[in-house]
């Protein structure tokens, strides 16, 4: 069984500005994989050259495990959901997701058929006479997926498909994604910059960054097994520490990454390691609270804390406090 | 003073919307409607033959005598030669205007732009006469087809009726060359500017789906680029049906409405009949326009 999507070496370039550079990886077949990065990285134009839009100054690119790096986007067995939706406009809902059924010739009868469970799949039945611009950008996003589902394809490409949609109705289309994921079994690739939308719903997440991948992994893994700092920093929040605090606490210069609910306030002692600092703000969000701490060397380490019930409130900002963490938190990263 | 002023404005929006279009609204109303009024009232007086005079009498005679056979045969002399340019300018505009709107960056950009306006700097009097001399026998164009050895080729074409003639410079051939060379640039600024706003990834989207190239354009580019081509062709078609220098510089004897026009209400003073004849484009523009929407020409505006 081949990978659905393979990259061999792959690069990008335009002019000297390397928007993918020298890229690896395989996505499996019915996997939820995602890409995850911060503007810039060369998430998207991975995506893109999947898709067919871009082509590879280098490398090969593999579908199913045939080469298609130099195939035209209407020779892959791909289709995508874009950012925009890029609805056709003078084109009703129903020729909208009618359109790639048409391209490939098949009749009319057919087409009806899987046009109306198309759209019933994404809870649209009744809008097909709607024209795009008559309809909110929930459902828009919706179209845009039976759009492109209709054609079954093995790969589901989807570029930050959530991006335009407001807070509650992304978590909404999260859940509705991740339950089509499992009803069609088809491999799901999701362009995101946003780390949690990709660790809850993925597979697997490579996280980007300036055109390279910096780690491929569960989203387990990545939240406790960084294995870069920009990782680290990037899934989640973490306390990065080198220099000499780091040889103080491992014994080696090299930084390690803390993540902020791992630290208390709290004598060192037993497994416990711990620092002296200053306790500079606290900031109350709900469930947790958010302390940023001064320690020795200079460095800010942030502490969150859950908010219990009826607690006594902890330190106040501008005392001194001592922090403590177990040495199984401390994960050696590579700078990055 | 000045604050008091937009502040006295800023809370009467509809007086500000009134100050701001009335004299755009004025000007329509007078200068554009008012004209086309007078030139309706116009066609319905009557013109006397023998006195040469214009009574306000009215009468439906100015646009009976459309029909006479000879001027009948002016609106539709006019009225092919219009829709011959108005269809080639499309033809040739359009790829020239997908080139300019999609793949030309920054000089080439620029130079398309200049390359397109450019022949609009000179006077266009200047430029049919020039014409002339290129088209005419021994001149430029029959040198150039001679050295490509393709002058029987082209005595053939100007044998044919209709579209032939004694030479290039006195042939519908001719005059059609001059026409579109003079109307081109309007056609291809409007239907650039509509190609470009339709968004990359609508045709992106289209090869998503299995469209080949040929399909994407059939099905996306044309529909939402075709009210920037209707544009376009509002002005060739229009700028051709109203012409009278170049019909009379170029290609064979026989009046354009608007040279009709020029002759009837100058030379002769039968001012209602050259209103009658003006009526025609007006009615044609506007059967177009209808059509264009019917079409669903400007659904995607």
């Amino acid at each position: 069984m081949s990978a659905a999507v393979e990259f061999e070496d792959v690069s990008r370039h335009y002019g000297a500005v390397r928007a993918v550079d020298g890229v690896s990886f395989a996505i499996e077949d019915g996997e939820f994989f995602s890409m995850l990065g911060p503007s810039g990285s060369g998430k998207t134009t991975c995506l893109r050259l999947v898709a067919g839009f871009e082509l590879p100054s280098s490398g090969r690119i593999l579908l199913q495990g045939r080469d298609a790096s130099r195939l035209p986007p209407y020779q892959r067995d791909v289709n995508t959901v874009f950012q925009d939706y890029a609805l056709f406009p003078h084109m009703s809902v129903r020729e909208n997701v009618e359109y790639g059924l048409r391209m490939k010739g098949v009749e009319t009868a057919r087409r009806a058929r899987e046009v109306e469970a198309a759209l019933e799949m994404v809870a649209l039945s009744g809008f097909g006479a709607r024209r795009p611009g008559q309809l909110s950008g929930g459902q828009r996003q919706r179209v845009a997926l039976a759009r492109a589902l209709v054609n079954r394809p093995r790969v589901l490409l989807l570029d930050e498909p959530l991006g335009a949609l407001d807070l509650k109705l992304r978590e909404q289309m999260q859940v509705e994604l991740k339950s089509l994921h499992r009803r069609l079994g088809i491999t799901f690739v999701y362009v995101t910059h946003d780390q949690g939308e990709a660790l809850s719903m993925s597979d697997r997440v490579a996280v980007f960054d300036r055109g390279r991948i910096e780690q491929v992994d569960t989203p387990r893994n990545l939240y406790t097994r960084p294995r870069t700092a920009f990782v680290a920093g990037f899934v989640g929040t973490a306390n990065v520490v080198g220099g000499t605090l780091a040889r103080r606490l491992t014994g080696s210069e090299r930084p390690f990454s803390v993540r902020p609910e791992h630290i208390r306030f709290a004598e060192p002692g037993g497994d416990l390691v711990g620092v002296e600092g200053t306790l500079l703000d606290v900031q109350y969000h709900g469930a947790v609270s958010r302390s940023e701490v001064e320690v020795e060397g200079g460095a800010l380490l942030t502490v969150s804390l859950p908010n219990a019930d009826g607690e006594a409130p902890g330190p106040r900002a501008g005392q001194a406090v001592r922090l403590a963490w177990s040495r199984q938190a401390m994960v050696p990263v590579v700078e990055g | 003073m000045l604050r008091a002023l937009s502040t006295f404005l800023y809370r009467r929006p509809a007086l500000t919307l009134l100050l701001l279009l009335g004299p755009a609204l004025a000007w329509f109303a007078v200068v554009y409607l008012g004209s086309l009024v007078a030139l309706l009232i116009q066609s319905v007086y009557t013109f006397d033959d023998f006195t040469m005079a214009v009574t306000r009498d009215l009468t439906w005679a100015n646009y009976r005598a459309l029909l006479d056979a000879a001027n009948a045969d002016i609106v539709l002399r006019t009225l092919g030669m219009a829709s011959a340019v108005t269809l080639a300018s499309a033809v040739i505009g359009f790829p020239v205007a997908f080139y300019m709107a999609r793949y030309a960056t920054g000089w080439q950009k620029g130079f398309f732009y200049v390359a397109v306006m450019l022949p609009m700097w000179a006077s266009y009097i200047v430029k049919a006469y020039s014409w002339t001399v290129i088209l005419a026998k021994g001149g430029v164009a029959y040198w150039f087809v001679e050295r490509l050895g393709l002058l029987p080729a082209l005595e053939r074409v100007l044998a044919l009726p209709w579209i032939g003639g004694q030479s290039l410079s006195t042939s519908n051939l001719g005059r059609f060359l001059v026409f579109t060379y003079v109307w081109l640039p309007f056609m291809i600024l409007p239907t650039q500017a509509a190609i470009e706003r339709v968004p990359q990834t609508l045709l992106q989207a289209s090869a998503d789906l299995g469209a080949r190239p040929v399909q994407t354009f059939r099905t996306v580019l044309l529909p939402l680029a075709f009210p920037g081509v209707v544009a376009g062709s509002i002005f060739t078609f229009s700028l051709t049906l109203g012409d009278y220098i170049i019909p009379q510089l170029v290609g064979p004897p026989g009046l354009f409405v608007g040279a009709m026009v020029y002759t009837l209400q100058g030379s002769v003073g039968n001012v209602p009949l050259a209103a009658a004849f003006t009526v025609v484009p007006v009615l044609i523009i506007a059967a177009y326009l209808i059509a264009a929407r019917r079409l669903g020409a400007f659904d995607a505006l």
